[in-house]
């Protein structure tokens, strides 16, 4: 039984590593200080992907991304770990987008590319923590969803099961495909990239990459098609241009702010053994502890 | 009149403590806006819950029964979220930022194409003004949440679009019941009218409800650990020091993500938010996201080795020094003094 997957995947910057020069002096997050990452629970879902492809041969794996042209870098990672090909989704007019427009867009490539099975990606980015995005998409597709994947139980050609994490414990619930699954940091964490594949797909490259090159290297997409990564924009996936980025989304921000807490009047204890006891004392005696 | 709605998490007959912490806001924010206040339950045999939502000060309780019901599942509670909402209008529409809030609130989002903000810390109403498009907008909901890992707070508005949706994690807001005999309305929906059979296609096969070990919210001490702390080791004096006072230990996000601890020690914007009587913060150097978590705790102290980390604006007491150095001299003259 072979199915069609496609995994969502998103290109962050990595906000669990943000050193002191992250926000520059008027506020604003200098983005050039922070790496750009492949979003961890996308890997998680990609992981996903692959278990399912390995357990029924002949599935495909077709990565979907949106984001400027460098997030090329998330196809290419995922065909070095696995997936079989990839979709850029790059266009000035995504720009600005919130969660809403930003499932549309990825709804309308979806469409484009057609004839899915089951569509996997993480719960969240760690950008934006919305958990937005896979629910929206599932709606705009008129699927069904199951969040917080953490195992999968089984699938066939009709449906697939999945043992969920939720706050009160887990469920295991069976849905019709196509469906959409969103999977949590708790699952199976990705395998490492693959050794023969990374030469295989190190020079897999956009159009827009491929200008750049030196005409040795242009030769090679000729003869290598599979090299070529799809490149969408607006137009290649006949999205509205009304529903895109900025003017597709409902929620505007209306203010951002590096918040400074008033500080208090903190009393300033060095480590030594009599200013650690003297506190101690103080608040056994005032009855905050013991 | 456009309303405020409150969905309102139910299971077993319970209604969640975020719902009911929801509709107390929710009631502010309707008399702010001149409004009423609305709830919604969906389940089985919760004829009686309004004994539960009305003190809470709600003006409407709609409620739709039926034996599929009886357990959340997405497309059901979905359709009659977008049908109902078709009909009845709300302004803005306010869940729990849970498993099921954050799992519903995208699908009704996207189809009534509404803005939605997750995880917000605070919920005001004010005006806006687009001067691109030359419009002024009064009593919008302002929807305040951390945003990019907690290192900006970001006050987002939906000027155009209804209703305004936002979801708020457990223990943010207060609960606080109105009056023990506010009686609203009741509205019993025909829930066949607002689902289809066709909603029914997912089929939750085994449910284990997991009792959580850790319940650091009705702690009154908390030490909490940060990434400071360097690794699992480091986590272990802290659980020392926890047990010593019978305190419990919390972490920030990053000492969760380094995988120093459980994500259910998780305190913060993503995780729990604590008001305990003492807060010890060790190695934590307070992004906002995690100060979001435990601001309202009465006593703060703070253990760090960089004297000018952001959590020590906030702290009542600052102890510079490593944590090595400083947890084990605690624990020592604690048990010292402390008998």
């Amino acid at each position: 039984m072979s199915l069609k997957i496609i995994v969502l995947a998103k290109q962050v910057p990595d906000t669990r590593n943000v050193g002191k020069d992250a926000m520059k002096a008027d506020g604003t997050v200098n983005r050039a200080a922070l790496p750009a990452i492949f979003n961890p629970e996308d890997l998680n879902a990609l992981e996903l992907a692959l278990q399912i492809k390995e357990e029924n041969p002949g599935t495909t794996i077709q990565l979907l991304t949106m984001g400027p042209p460098r997030a090329a870098d998330i196809i290419r990672e995922g065909l070095f770990r696995g997936a079989d090909g990839g979709y850029l989704l790059t266009d000035r007019a995504f720009a600005g987008a919130d969660t809403l427009a930003t499932s549309y867009a990825l709804s309308c490539a979806i469409k484009k590319i057609g004839n899915y099975d089951i569509i996997i990606s993480g719960r969240q980015a760690i950008d934006g923590d919305t958990a937005q995005v896979g629910p929206q998409v599932a709606e705009k597709l008129g699927i069904p969803q199951i969040t917080y994947a953490e195992e999968l139980i089984g699938v066939n050609s009709e449906s697939i099961t999945i043992k969920r994490r939720i706050e009160k414990g887990v469920e295991t619930v069976k849905a019709k495909l196509p469906a959409l699954i969103t999977v949590n940091g708790t699952a199976k964490e990705c395998r490492p990239r693959n050794a023969k594949l990374l030469l295989k797909f190190k020079h897999a490259k956009t159009v827009s990459e491929q200008i750049n090159l030196d005409e040795d290297y242009t030769n090679i997409y000729s003869s290598r098609p599979e090299l070529i990564l799809n490149e969408w924009s607006t137009k290649d996936v006949d999205a509205n241009l009304e529903e895109c980025g900025l003017s597709g989304s409902p929620t505007k921000v209306k203010k951002i702010e590096n918040i400074v807490f008033h500080a208090k009047e903190s009393k300033r204890l060095g480590a030594s053994d009599d200013e650690i006891e003297e506190l101690i004392v103080e608040l056994i005696t005032n009855h905050t502890i013991g | 009149m456009n309303n405020l709605i409150v969905y309102c998490e139910i299971e077993d007959g319970v209604v969640a403590d975020v719902s009911l912490e929801l509709l107390t806001k929710g009631r502010s924010l309707a008399n702010q806006l001149g409004c009423q206040l609305e709830a919604l339950a969906i389940g089985d045999k919760i004829e009686n819950i309004g004994s539960v939502i009305f003190p809470y000060g709600v003006d409407r309780l709609y409620i739709l029964e039926d034996k599929r019901l009886a357990v959340y599942s997405t497309l059901p509670h979905s359709s009659i979220l977008i049908n109902l909402f078709k009909e009845i209008k709300p302004q803005i529409c306010l869940m729990g930022a849970t498993c099921i809030g954050r799992d519903l609130g995208p699908r009704v989002s996207s189809a009534l194409h509404s803005g939605l903000t997750a995880d917000c810390t605070a919920l005001e109403i004010g005006e806006h003004s687009d001067n691109k498009a030359n419009k002024k907008y009064e009593n919008l909901l302002y929807q305040i949440r951390p945003a990019f890992g907690g290192n900006i707070v970001a006050t987002i508005v939906n000027p155009d679009c209804r209703p305004q949706m936002a979801t708020v994690r457990e223990g943010v807001m207060k609960k606080e019941i109105q009056n023990e005999n506010y009686k609203g309305e009741t509205i019993k929906l025909d829930a066949s009218k607002y689902v289809g059979d066709t909603d029914f296609v997912v089929d939750i096969i085994e449910r284990h409800i997991e009792k959580s070990k850790i319940n650091i919210k009705s702690s009154p001490i908390i030490i909490a650990g940060g990434y400071g702390v360097g690794s699992k080791d480091g986590f272990d004096l802290l659980h020392k020091f926890a047990e010593a006072i019978n305190a419990e230990v919390g972490a920030s996000r990053a000492a969760v993500d380094a995988g120093f601890c459980e994500k259910e020690r998780q305190i913060g914007q993503t995780g729990v938010t604590v008001r305990p009587k003492l807060y010890i913060a060790c190695g934590i150097s307070g992004q906002i996201q995690h100060i979001a978590g435990m601001q309202e705790s009465s006593m703060i102290i703070a253990i760090n080795n960089d004297p000018n980390a952001p959590i020590n604006n906030i702290a009542d007491i600052v102890i510079t020094g490593t944590i090595e150095e400083v947890l084990p001299k605690l624990i020592k003259y604690y048990k010292k003094n402390s008998k």
